[in-house]
């Protein structure tokens, strides 16, 4: 048997937590940095000329673990084609009652057209609203993702559309690690490819520095140093915020 | 105590005894009013500080400090569908949740809250009532709140509400004897069954506690034990979420639910408060030499005691993972029940004489030793399903017939 005074290394442990920082954040007030390929809200892209990248194959729809698209595919008209191709997406629907934001249809892309943004905020409040289509889908003449009324946006998230595919595309292999395989979107242009798992990925960049250090503190609790921790790292800096007290009193006991 | 002097109409005649009712009456109406208020506070203590301990935040929406999180919940629990099982026993189903809230009630009407009050030329005593029986008033109604859980489980007409109520009962009425057990060495040093005698008879200073004066261990005892009456981790076998859903009020809703609640943490703050009376001196304390002061201090005491106690149970809660039931069996039988036993004897042997409680001592050394021996021996025993049924090859149906019908040829 071990030490049995280590039965009370959870009552200390859990005094210890009192004074510790709080992992949770009051949510709506305070909003937590996202994960810089989060699975969020899909867009729709386009071409850097206007053009819209789908081309109606319908392989979002053959991937899709839920069956949440719809998409049905057109002959582009010859003298105003909607794509470059042979053929664009006339119908393309998505159920966000269904949607489970696996990301397989943007892995299924053979065009870079689906990709997702971070947006995950958008609580509808009728099932029509839920069903998003082409309209609310497509990014605008300026390459912006469409704001609907319900969608809550934050500051700078409506050019993070694609964190995935900047990351590992095509096919998710990590070969393609850093290598652009992507065409440019309207707006954006060809967007730099991310950093994956390996050692030369940008924290910085990505956003994910400013997480990690959010949770440092938690995870890695070992490395905080051990005068910062618990109780005593509370005394500690208390004891840094306040003025020295001058030590007069054991100064005059001393014999002169 | 006869009934001549225990008797408000004997006592001070069909005069005074307008005053004498109007005295209960504030009494139990303040008394009602603060256990209350205590128990909406402890609800939202306990989240708070486990929230603490768990790095959380906890409730904060509601008032300053989320203070008012239990009056919303309430009132949400207020307007929920009240809902029977159809299985149900109707009337027992109705009955559990007022037999769970009452005892819990009356067992805070015999703690000793501060001392005495002079009132209009009345001495009145800060608790509701001063029963002669006392302590026994705890213990008759902790008997009944296990026919709350019992009922309650049995009533549902659902399987894991009575699997929680079968634990219920065994777990409950097994600490129920080593709680009683260490009653009794507080009532040999006191001599008293009363809980105004037990907390004056500590009055002088800390070291007439019944802490220190019975030696630490029966209040130990009565700790465990009393948690474990109380169904709080780490011996909430009878609630335990991971295997009984919610445990013995699985199938309540709505205001029946809040009732098993509410007492739920009426209990915590009343065996708080018991385990100040009986082992901590009560309101007993310092108390300064200002005479318009010297009734508030002791409640101050009292107050500051009982809080350390229910932040304690919610630290129980944070640190220690619950008990397997063979375990809470195990404790309760094996070891609390006899230690408290030999301590009562060691006890009872040192109120004769000393040389009674060394004799005692020794008798309990040996009885321990002998009892560790045969736990000893009883735990090396082969036990499982094959100490009661044959093994394998000998039940009715043999190995070869076994055999024959798994690897015949298919038809």
């Amino acid at each position: 048997m071990s030490n049995p005074l280590s039965f009370f290394g959870g009552f200390k442990l859990t005094l210890q937590h009192l004074t510790r920082p709080r992992v949770t954040v009051s949510y709506p007030e305070h909003k937590r940095p996202k994960q810089p390929r989060q699975h969020g809200r899909h867009v729709l892209n386009r071409y850097e000329d206007g053009m819209e990248k789908c081309i109606g194959c319908e392989l979002c729809a053959g991937a899709c673990p839920v069956n949440c698209i719809y998409v049905r595919g057109l002959d582009n008209p010859p003298d105003h084609p909607v794509s470059p191709g042979e053929r664009y997406g006339y119908i393309y629907e998505i159920n966000y009652l269904r949607c489970i934001h696996c990301d397989l249809c943007v892995e299924a892309c053979p065009t870079q057209a689906i990709t997702e943004s971070k947006l995950f905020e958008f609580s509808f409040t009728n099932r029509a609203d839920a069903i998003y289509t082409k309209a609310e889908l497509v990014v605008d003449d300026q390459g912006y993702p469409k704001h609907l009324p319900w969608e809550d946006w934050r500051e700078g998230e409506a050019e993070m559309t694609g964190g995935w595919m900047r990351a590992t595309s095509p096919a998710g292999e990590a070969a393609y690690e850093g290598v652009v395989q992507w065409t440019g979107d309207l707006g954006a242009g060809v967007r730099a490819p991310e950093g994956g798992q390996s050692e030369n990925r940008d924290d910085e960049a990505t956003g994910s520095k400013q997480l990690r250090r959010a949770f440092f503190k938690h995870l890695q609790p070992e490395d905080v140093n051990a005068d910062q921790r618990g109780l005593p790292g509370l005394m500690n800096e208390m004891k840094s915020k306040m003025p020295k007290m001058p030590k007069r009193r054991r100064k005059a006991k001393e014999p002169s | 105590m006869n009934l001549a002097t225990t008797d408000p109409l004997l006592v001070h005649g069909v005069n005074g005894f307008g005053v004498i009712l109007l005295i209960l009456v504030i009494k139990l109406l303040v008394g009602f009013a603060v256990i209350m208020g205590a128990v909406t506070l402890m609800i939202w203590f306990e989240r708070k500080a486990i929230s603490d301990m768990q790095s959380r935040i906890g409730p904060q929406r509601w008032g300053p400090f989320g203070l008012l999180q239990t009056l919303a919940d309430g009132i949400k629990l207020f307007f929920k569908e009240d809902l029977i099982p159809a299985e149900a026993d109707r009337f027992v189903f109705k009955l559990a949740p007022y037999l769970a809230l009452v005892p819990a009630l009356i067992t805070f009407s015999i703690v000793p809250v501060g001392g005495t009050l002079h009132i209009a030329g009345h001495v009145v005593e800060l608790q509701i009532a001063n029963p002669p029986m006392g302590i026994l008033v705890m213990l008759a109604m902790s008997g009944i709140s296990v026919y709350a859980v019992m009922l309650a489980g049995w009533a549902s007409g659902s399987k894991y509400p009575l699997l929680s109520s079968v634990r219920a009962t065994a777990q409950m009425i097994s600490y129920e004897a080593a709680l009683g057990i260490t009653i009794v060495t507080v009532v040999l040093v006191t001599g008293s069954l009363s809980t105004h005698d037990i907390v004056t008879s500590q009055g002088g200073g800390i070291w007439h506690w019944n802490v220190i004066r019975l030696g630490l261990v029966p209040f130990v005892i009565f700790w465990m034990a009393i948690t474990a009456e109380l169904n709080r981790p780490p011996f909430d076998v009878v609630e335990a979420e991971s295997e009984l859903v919610g445990g013995f009020n699985t199938e309540y809703s709505s205001l029946r639910f809040a009732l098993f609640y509410l007492a739920e943490f009426m209990n915590t703050i009343t065996m708080s408060a018991i385990i100040v009376t009986l082992f901590f001196g009560g309101p007993a304390g310092w108390v300064p030499p200002v005479a318009h002061l010297k009734w508030v201090f002791p409640i101050i005491w009292f107050l500051l005691k009982t809080i350390i106690f229910c932040f304690c149970y919610i630290w129980f809660r944070a640190a220690l993972p619950r008990f397997r039931y063979d375990q809470v069996m195990d404790l309760g039988w094996k070891r609390l029940i006899p230690l408290s036993l030999g301590w009562m004897l060691i006890v009872a042997g040192f109120l004769i004489r000393p040389a009674w409680g060394l004799i005692m001592a020794a008798v309990v050394l040996f009885a321990s030793v002998v009892l560790g021996r045969a736990f000893a021996l009883g735990s090396g025993r082969e036990s499982g399903i094959d100490s009661v049924l044959p093994t394998i090859g000998q039940r009715p149906t043999s190995a070869e017939a076994l055999r024959a019908i798994t690897d015949g040829e298919e038809t």
